[in-house]
């Protein structure tokens, strides 16, 4: 079993985090990490900064400039990659961005550096499945989770082409919007889970506009896994490198509403 | 669509791909709408009716064809080629833009579309689209980086007295690719009611193809007024590229010419070793809004900030399809710098009683050098895309003159 099938195999939905990796620096970012583990969380997405994150809302646009103005490179980001798959043996960790910095050096270079420094998943938000052969050939090849996103615009008729060659979960986009902002309705998010399950057998993991446990603990009970990132970044650009704390605090409430949402049902 | 294999005028494949160029690298959310676009963009091209009306309003509200006019006293000051012109800076709005707006604002009402949104640079683009929403009714909001927005007061203005919201975007570096990455929000949140227009040809498949098409409008017609002016077609062609619509609607319906030279002529700013605009002489492969082509970015494919004396031209990217000619060979590339559109600007001005824009004056310039080296019998064509009446404040400062 792979370290993403184990996570979304504990008997309880899986916690997600996101943060955007060298905010506010690189330095910085190691222990953010060990805190979201600390903190309970399942997976671990980490943000490779790019100069124009056109899928994201404001927090997370100024999450990737801060990163960038402290200097934050590529080799930084697989670096803190590296460094904390030493320190989670067991943690899947999975790399976030858009599709220049990844290809830029080629997609074989980037996905051999993946499995260089222990990646498990990819998600790229502007490589839709008909642009495939840019990237996902050479990070299946290499092992590599691609984890594609599915939204409210995802239609039945496409639905098979964004489950074509994906793995690891599939991230469900709540909103048709950007990142941080609104929140679905519930019965909305129900629905389309029921939809994307009925198709495949992955994982679904939903994110976009969950921002608290009492948003993420609803959203578990129907769902795989719930992917928290605005809220998370709101407190690093609020403590700087002082965040780990306050990241630590905030992941486990919403471990805990998450990880204990359908036993309190029961 | 030619199906000559040999043709350089039957791109984009069916992906829209231009060679390696090009694409459709969107988010998720966008792709079915993008699909969308495409199906109801063969539908309008099939339909006699939407070219009918695209036809109609050209004339009559832009004022079309525009002349093609010969420049006697720049051709003797030169002393080589002929110059011809190709006079789009008479179109209503002052510019070659409204071409492209009057054909997207035409699809989007097709495709019952209720909301219009656009980017802006310089602000020519916004005013063309503020200006279409006027005459169809149509809510319009367009973005514009914070920068540009102080630079560019009466472009302003001029959005907002033809009831377009003009939003300041202070996200990144507050220029024209921000201003193109916050209307793509936008339109990721409101995909349901709202068309994008983008301004020049790129972005995703199919916008490259289908701002090519709608500029297209100036090539065809400059093919003919040459043909039954000269009797013959032209030498060379010359056009000034930011993202490259005007140059792409000149070039296109020539592209098969064999004996028609063609040159594009990008923006070198302070020169090629500092800051400049110049995607194609200064950049490489790349992936930004939407489309795989020639970007200026750094070693990790961070986006660098594009400088030129025209707010036109001032993008780190150019369309696909140039970036698919250089590689073929079939049309060459060179660059101006902001000093030399300077001296090419007021050439036209004195030679001509003609106030070109900045943007086109970097073809000027690109005239200037080579006309001398070509014989009097010969022809040069080149695009005069848009007029300087929004330019006289910057070039009034740059000569250090105080309006």
């Amino acid at each position: 079993m792979t370290r993403l099938q184990s996570a979304f195999a504990k008997g309880q939905p899986a916690l997600v985090c996101f943060v955007t990796g060298g905010d506010p620096t690189p330095d910085a970012t190691p222990a953010i990490l060990d805190a979201l583990v600390e903190g309970g969380a399942d997976v671990i997405e980490l943000g490779m900064p790019f100069t124009d994150p056109m899928a994201d809302g404001p927090a997370i646009q100024a999450a990737n400039l801060r990163a960038l103005a402290a200097g934050t490179t590529t080799a930084d980001i697989f670096r803190i990659a590296a460094s904390f798959r030493t320190r989670h043996p067991d943690v899947p960790l999975v790399l976030m961005g858009y599709a220049n910095p990844m290809v830029t050096r080629g997609a074989q270079w980037f996905a051999d550096e993946c499995a260089k420094a222990g990646i498990d998943g990819v998600i790229c938000v502007d490589i839709p499945p008909e642009e495939d052969a840019e990237l996902g050939p050479f990070l299946r090849d290499a092992g590599i989770s691609l984890i594609r996103l599915a939204t409210p615009t995802t239609d039945a008729a496409r639905l098979p082409a964004v489950l074509e060659g994906s793995s690891g979960f599939l991230y469900y986009v709540s909103v048709a919007g950007i990142t941080g902002m609104q929140q679905a309705g519930l019965a909305s998010i129900e629905a389309a889970v029921a939809t994307l399950k009925a198709a495949s057998d992955i994982p679904v993991a939903v994110g976009f506009g969950v921002r608290t446990p009492e948003q993420a603990g609803p959203i578990a009970k129907v769902a795989d896994g719930v992917v928290v990132g605005s809220a998370l970044i709101d407190l690093v650009a609020s403590h700087g490198t002082d965040a780990a704390g306050p990241v630590r605090e905030l992941t486990r409430a919403l471990s805990q509403a998450v990880h204990e949402s359908r036993k309190a049902d029961a | 669509m030619s199906t000559n294999p040999n043709s350089f005028r039957n791109q984009p494949d069916e992906r829209g791909h231009f060679g390696a160029y090009g694409g459709r690298y969107v988010a998720e959310t966008l792709m079915p709408l993008i699909l969308e676009l495409e199906r109801e963009y063969r539908a309008a091209k099939a339909d006699p009716a939407f070219q009918a009306e695209f036809d109609d309003l050209l004339e009559h509200y832009v004022g079309r064809p525009s002349p093609l006019y010969f420049a006697p006293r720049l051709t003797e000051e030169l002393g080589g080629a002929q110059v011809w012109f190709k006079r789009d800076e008479l179109n209503h709005t002052g510019a070659h833009k409204i071409n492209n707006c009057i054909g997207q604002i035409l699809l989007a009402m097709r495709m019952g579309k209720t909301r219009i949104i656009a980017e802006t640079g310089a602000g020519q683009h916004g005013v063309a689209t503020a200006t279409v929403c006027a005459r169809f009714g149509l809510p319009c909001v367009v973005y514009m980086g914070a920068t540009d927005v102080a630079r560019q007061a009466p472009n302003v203005f001029r959005m907002k007295l033809l009831g377009a919201e003009v939003v300041p975007v202070t996200a990144g570096a507050a220029t024209l690719k921000d201003a193109m990455n916050e209307a793509l929000r936008d339109w990721v949140a409101n995909v349901h009611d709202t068309f994008y227009i983008i301004g020049t040809a790129a972005g995703p498949h199919p916008y490259p193809e289908l701002v090519r098409d709608f500029q297209s409008v100036i090539g065809r017609e400059a093919r003919e007024q040459m043909l039954s002016r000269t009797g013959r077609l032209p030498d060379l062609l010359v056009a000034a590229i930011g993202g490259g619509s005007n140059a792409i609607g000149l070039f296109h319906p020539f592209l098969d010419d064999a004996n028609v030279k063609m040159l594009g002529v990008e923006a070198a700013g302070h020169g090629l070793d500092k800051e400049h605009a110049a995607s194609l002489a200064g950049g490489r492969p790349g992936i930004l809004h939407g489309n795989k082509t020639y970007l200026l970015q750094d070693d990790d494919g961070q986006i660098l900030e594009g400088h030129s004396i025209s707010a036109g031209l001032d993008y780190p990217g150019i369309g696909p399809e140039h970036a698919w000619l250089k590689e073929s060979g079939r049309v060459e590339y060179t660059s101006a710098t902001d000093r030399e559109a300077l001296d090419a600007f007021q050439l036209l001005c004195r030679t001509e009683g003609i106030i070109p824009a900045l943007e086109p004056s970097h073809a000027i310039a690109a005239v200037q050098q080579v006309a001398p080296t070509m014989d009097k019998d010969q022809i040069i064509l080149a695009n005069l895309c848009g007029r300087g009446d929004k330019d006289i404040f910057s070039v009034a400062e740059h000569l250090g003159v105080k309006l």
